[in-house]
């Protein structure tokens, strides 16, 4: 094995051109622990973590763009306020000391239907930027997941950012375990409301396999508050309209039988989190007025 | 490979480290550094957790070729001429050591949280040794010897920062 350290983001990329097969790795929170368990012998180790453009964020038109090489502690740290779904969604990763190595493109990297960070960047309709020697494009992210821990990225590519809306209204994340700290999700639902466009986004996890946004119902809710001009009047949010949307959250998802859960666990798990999380965003919707 | 780094403020050059390895194998079977404890080798237990320039880590999840010219700190390192480091005396006055195999990435996570937070809650407590796993399942005690030590290292003359790398 021989272990690749670019010391810049060009050299970075020659080097993955240079290998395809090499695997690039970054926090080492999924890499380690399959090269601990020999369950994985690659030829080359690409590491990441001396290319500082990688570890910072920046804006970017009126958008966050967000080095891949970002951890979960500092989405905590530093970015609460600016994209609020993808930190709530970071505080329930792993534990501190998995936090602080775990970053936000190495979950993508991974493309686990169980990452954390899929369901909140789904609901905020995030883009990712993807990098090679031959150029840089940005894609949405629903087209980056390709299937089970599989993702778009050409053999000589890179993740390069993440690019995210700062918000115009609230986010919610929510995510199903048997403990508070170090679980893999059961189930897990991001959601975010954009007034501005009187817009849903919502985003799930565990429960499909590739993590998926719920179109049918983010339109159905959407559609369902400007018809009652809740979106203007900010009142309260109608039971059965919260509960409704929770049935369409879970008609969304496909979920399987596994160790963590049974598919008609996932299936009602996903409708009493969208529901709850609806009316969580709903009362900030209607305090922040 | 040839690893230079430095491990509690000494320089260490190791060589034929495999690329693949762990820091923690390179701390252990390398450097002579038994203290940081293999328990699960998957980032779930924190009975490896060190310093690595300042931020706590699992170091069975770092690659030995991630940590050349880095600042690493194990619970060697804690302890100095005068004796044991206030977390780690705590933990002895409190009885949280039983089988002593957590006690290791415990007592740097300890050092970790009073580092930043003089007086935490306990909610605070809990979420910072979440990542910690004790198998004799001695919670209560651990517990115990973080508040003692807190409470210690507020009354040092220095504060708590004084008495922490
Ligand atoms: C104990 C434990 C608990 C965990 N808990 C959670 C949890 O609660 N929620 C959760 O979502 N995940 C969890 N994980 C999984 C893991 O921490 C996350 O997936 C994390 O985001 C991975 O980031 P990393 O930087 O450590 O990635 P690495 O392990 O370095 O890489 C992960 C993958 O991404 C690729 N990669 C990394 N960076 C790039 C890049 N810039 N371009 C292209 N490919 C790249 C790597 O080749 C690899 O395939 C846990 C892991 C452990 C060990
Ligand atoms: S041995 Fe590293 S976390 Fe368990
Ligand atoms: S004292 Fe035995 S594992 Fe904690």
């Amino acid at each position: 094995m021989d272990f690749l350290q670019p010391r810049s983001w060009s050299e970075a990329l020659e080097a993955k051109a240079a290998h395809p097969d090499a695997v690039p790795i970054a926090g080492g929170t999924d890499v380690m622990v399959e090269l601990n368990f020999d369950h994985h012998r690659p030829a080359f180790l690409l590491d990441l973590t001396r290319i500082e453009e990688l570890e910072t964020w920046s804006f970017d038109n009126g958008r966050v763009r967000l080095g891949a090489g970002v951890t979960y502690s500092r989405v905590i740290d530093e970015l609460g306020r600016l994209l609020p779904g993808l930190a709530m969604a970071s505080r329930t990763v792993g534990s501190p000391q998995i936090r602080n190595r775990g970053t936000v493109g190495g979950n993508l990297g991974a493309a686990s239907p169980a990452g954390d960070a899929h369901p909140a960047l789904l609901a905020a309709e995030a883009d990712v930027e993807l990098a090679s020697v031959r150029g840089t494009r940005r894609l949405p992210l629903t087209e980056f997941y390709t299937g089970v821990k599989r993702n778009a990225l050409a053999p000589d590519e890179l993740i390069a950012a993440i690019l995210i809306t700062p918000p115009s209204g609230p986010q919610q994340f929510c995510k199903i375990g048997t403990r508070n700290a170090m679980v893999i999700s059961v189930s897990a639902f991001g959601l975010a409301l954009h007034p501005e466009r009187k817009a849903v986004g919502t985003g799930i996890g565990s429960a499909a396999p590739t993590p998926r946004r719920a179109y049918e119902a983010e339109n159905f809710l959407a559609q369902a508050l400007d018809a009652a001009g809740l979106w203007e009047t900010r009142a309260t949010m109608p039971p059965e309209l919260a509960r409704e949307f929770g049935n369409y959250v879970r008609s969304a998802a496909s979920p399987i039988d596994d160790v963590r859960g049974t598919a008609s666990y996932r299936s009602h798990s996903l409708a009493v989190m969208a529901r709850r999380s609806l009316s969580w965003a709903w009362d900030d919707y209607r305090r922040a007025a | 490979m040839r690893i230079t780094t430095t491990v509690n403020g000494a320089r260490r050059e190791v060589d034929d480290v495999w690329e693949g390895e762990s820091l923690l194998y390179v701390l252990r079977e390398r450097m002579g550094l038994p203290g940081s404890k293999n328990a699960c080798e998957q980032g779930e237990c924190g009975s490896c957790t060190v310093y690595l320039d300042g931020i706590l880590v699992c170091s069975c999840l770092v690659a030995a070729g991630q940590v050349c010219d880095r600042d690493i700190v194990t619970v060697e390192g804690l302890s100095d001429q005068q004796g044991l480091h206030p977390v780690q005396q705590a933990f002895i006055d409190c009885g949280a050591v039983q089988c002593g195999f957590c006690t290791p990435g415990l007592v740097v996570t300890a050092h970790g949280l009073l580092a930043r937070t003089e007086h935490p809650t306990d909610p605070e407590i809990r979420e910072a040794l979440a990542g910690n796993l004790c198998r004799c399942t001695g919670y209560e005690k651990i517990l115990d010897a973080v508040r003692l030590a807190a409470d210690r290292l507020a009354d040092t003359p220095a504060g708590s920062a004084g008495r922490l790398r």
